[in-house]
């Protein structure tokens, strides 16, 4: 019973981590109607970003994240504004080509930058020289990551859906992703808005790249490359452009994948995680939350 | 207050719109219309700046702004109710009419809302609604409520009528004029070539992207070939 609480417990750590990811997939997809392949490469940036400012600046690790966010923020807007704005009215393909360019261009210039040896990712999370909690004689254990992972995944929720919900920003960047010409009719900067979610998409993959990176310590240039695939997977899942569902398929889809790793097969667990996704699709094509806008004449 | 000179927009291959030329003076109603495909949602979207003239020129308010971004355009005082209506069905009837208002400083805000409310009380009772619930001749509403959020000097309307019941295009045409006493210059296209002559202080008439016919409301409700083409005789 404990060894599956255990298992629960990093399974929806994991899934947190994802549910961040996804949120920028989801995000931008809602708004630009593009998947952004290079989504996973920016959090292998951010975590190299904060690993640099901590290890060898010695920076304290709040500022290395805070560091690491600014960074990709700029990176975000950049890659947005060089490699898929002049493909604004592109076939979809050819942007997402270029997504898939842009992700292999990020890894090989990590590669020249940082060589392709992994680095080891210190630990963070430590209070009072213990890295976690435990309960019931080291029975069940918490890391403080994990924790610090779960509740940032939950504050990060809060923020976006506060965000979203109340914001004249917000409300401007769901008004954009249900129909881009009447928003400009309003008098709503449609370019603007678009950059405005990728850089909040690229902050939120640099925190999700220092927390993957506090649970999985070997950082090279491809760790963005698996995450990143996974937590699009987890944004189809659970409905892609919607905000909950990037949450409820990320934690679904590490509770899924740990499982797997435990009761099944480590092998396999990969298999097992897209297996689910292509049945989902095949019952509920939306996703699990998915959007289904029905209109009324 | 807007003047169109010669304009020609294509889509790709297609030309669309001919060499069309118009103007709207401050306090008018003018009304284009035309059968569907005539051009004319294409010439509106043009001169909101969604669509590009490869030609001509648009001023309004004295300034060129053919060349401007949309959103800068409704800055300047034109606002589009789009053909369609298009408004943002997930959000709820309240938000949309905030959406309106984006070029609005934050603190005229309510006092537009309370405007638009006045003039649409049915969207005051509907404010929490989500606005893909509402009932066609209630989304035609906040689509123009919305446009009129951001206070505009010109209001483009793009086929009000369309989909709607007769006693509703008869509500929608009241409110048209109500709109134009209280001082807003409106631009109307329209298939409802009745409904719309017989509120135009003046209107053109455009076929196949070109205008055919230009007069006064009551001039073209009495001519002869637009008795023929548009008033079923």
């Amino acid at each position: 019973m404990l060894t599956f609480l255990n298992h629960l417990i990093s399974g929806i750590s994991l899934g947190s981590v994802y549910a961040i990811i996804a949120l920028g997939y989801t995000m931008v997809y809602g708004i630009a109607k593009m998947l952004n392949f290079a989504h996973g490469d920016v959090i292998m940036v951010g975590a190299y970003v904060c690993f640099f400012m901590v290890s060898s600046f010695g920076l304290h690790p709040i500022i290395g994240i805070l560091l690491a966010m600014v960074v990709c923020t700029l990176l975000g807007i950049v890659i947005e504004r060089l490699a898929y704005k002049p493909l604004r009215q592109a076939p979809s393909l050819a942007v997402l080509i270029t997504a898939i360019g842009m992700s292999y261009f990020l890894q090989n210039a990590a590669q020249l930058l940082w060589t392709s040896n992994y680095k080891m990712f210190p630990a963070f999370f430590t209070f009072g020289g213990k890295n976690g909690v435990s309960f019931f004689d080291g029975r069940l254990n918490l890391s403080w990551t994990t924790i610090v992972t779960i509740l940032a995944c939950l504050v990060i929720m809060v923020v976006l859906t506060l965000f979203t919900d109340k914001t004249k920003l917000g409300k401007a960047m769901r008004a954009c992703s249900e129909d881009k010409g009447a928003a400009q009719l309003m008098g709503i900067n449609v370019n603007t808005t678009i950059s405005v979610t990728f850089a909040i998409g690229s902050a939120l993959a640099a925190v999700a790249g220092v927390l993957l990176c506090s649970a999985y310590p070997t950082l090279m240039p491809t760790t963005g490359s698996m995450p990143g695939i996974k937590a699009f997977t987890a944004a189809v899942f659970g409905g892609i452009g919607s905000i909950p569902g990037a949450l409820l398929g990320g934690i679904l889809l590490g509770i899924i994948e740990i499982f797997a790793k435990a009761y099944i097969s480590t092998q396999v667990s990969d298999a097992i995680v897209f297996a689910v996704l292509i049945i989902v699709l095949l019952v509920k094509p939306t996703g699990l939350l998915g959007k289904q806008i029905r209109e009324k004449v | 207050m807007l003047k169109v000179e010669n304009i020609n927009v294509y889509y790709g291959s297609i030309h669309a719109v001919k060499g069309v030329s118009f103007e709207v003076h401050p306090g008018e109603i003018v009304t284009l219309i035309g059968a569907n495909g005539a051009g004319k949602s294409t010439i509106l979207n043009t001169i909101s700046g969604l669509l590009r003239t490869k030609t001509g020129s648009i001023t309004f308010l004295g300034s060129s702004i053919a060349h401007t971004q949309p959103h800068i355009i409704v800055r300047q005082g034109l606002a589009q109710v789009p053909e369609g209506r298009r408004i943002f069905q997930t959000m709820t009837v309240q938000e949309n009419l905030e959406m309106g208002a984006y070029t609005q400083k934050l603190n005229v805000v309510a006092e537009e809302l309370d405007r638009v409310f006045r003039q649409f009380p049915r969207l005051k009772e509907r404010r929490k609604q989500v606005a893909g619930t509402l009932s066609g001749g209630e989304q035609q509403m906040l689509a123009m409520g919305r446009a009129l959020m951001s206070h505009p000097k010109l209001l483009m309307l793009d086929e009000p009528s369309m989909g709607l019941a007769p006693i509703l295009v008869e509500q929608i045409f009241e409110i048209i004029q109500t709109l134009h006493q209280d001082g807003t210059t409106i631009l109307l296209v329209e298939q409802n070539a009745q409904m719309a002559l017989s509120v135009a202080s003046r209107a053109y008439v455009l076929e196949t992207g070109n205008i055919t016919l230009s007069g006064t409301g009551a001039e073209l409700t009495q001519d002869d070939r637009v008795r023929k083409a548009y008033l079923g005789g």
